[in-house]
């Protein structure tokens, strides 16, 4: 059977409640979920949890998946909807374990104290900011895919971009720091 | 902001935040499985209630029960 065939296939069981097609697209997708909350959350122990979230909620939303979509892109929205929620939820709290080690890496350029406060500033920044400032900003990632990821377009990105890296020079200033 | 301000923010940002790259160490799959498990086993709270709200219309009005079984 052909390769594309068999996906359709697996896709079609996963939609109709098949346990064991979800299995096969939960190892499938399992690596690809972590990576890309990992880059949202920065703190892999908690990925772990939001990866097993994101298939729960995945699982029980197994009967509104559209048979013939991207199971991929589907994940990932769902994923990134479960990192919004962990940040929204964990809003102003320590800066996570990822930022320490961060400080850790010497960088003769920039000094630790404006390090410190940028990192401060970044966890300062709203959740919605935040999750497109992590993706466009630190990992470089394409627009077009934080936006599928987002469910916006791409000109929302850029404006949430543009309001990220304002809300960082404002919140700098307020610490001192010209850029 | 000028254009001059928002690469100067954009390249500190990257210096004092650098990218994760962390992989997943195990297979979760195993918890997955064992929350469906737990999740099979237990009956939502809507099904007792509307079971218990059916056994209060019977103690209620004993004489619905062969009119209901009727229309079954």
């Amino acid at each position: 059977m052909p390769v594309l065939e068999q996906q359709s296939d697996l896709l079609q069981q996963f939609a109709a409640g098949d346990v064991g097609a979800f299995e096969r697209l939960f190892r499938e997708h399992q690596a690809e979920v972590f990576r890309w909350i990992v880059r949202i959350i920065r703190d892999p122990a908690a990925a772990e949890d939001l990866t097993l979230e994101t298939f729960w909620r995945i699982h029980k939303a197994h009967a509104r998946f559209d048979r013939n979509g991207n199971f991929r892109g589907w994940a990932r929205r769902i994923a990134t909807n479960a990192a919004l929620d962990y940040l929204k939820s964990r809003r102003l709290e320590t800066p996570l374990p990822d930022d320490v080690a961060a400080a850790e890496c010497s960088d003769s350029a920039v000094r630790r104290d404006i390090r410190e406060k940028t990192q401060h500033a970044f966890h300062r920044l709203p959740p919605k900011l935040r999750v497109v400032a992590a993706l466009a900003l630190i990992e470089e990632q394409p627009y077009g895919e934080i936006a599928e990821a987002l469910n916006i377009s791409v000109g929302a990105v850029k404006l949430r971009v543009f309001r990220a890296l304002r809300h960082l020079r404002k919140h700098l200033k307020q610490m001192g720091i010209e850029p | 902001m000028n254009k001059h301000e928002e690469e100067s923010i954009r390249n500190l940002l990257k210096r004092s935040v650098t990218p994760v790259h962390a992989e997943l160490s195990r297979d979760l799959w195993p918890q997955m499985l064992q929350k469906i498990a737990q999740q099979t086993k237990t009956v939502p709270w809507f099904d007792w209630a509307l079971l218990g709200l059916l056994i209060l219309w019977w103690v209620l009005s004993p004489g619905s029960v062969p009119v209901l079984l009727y229309h079954l």
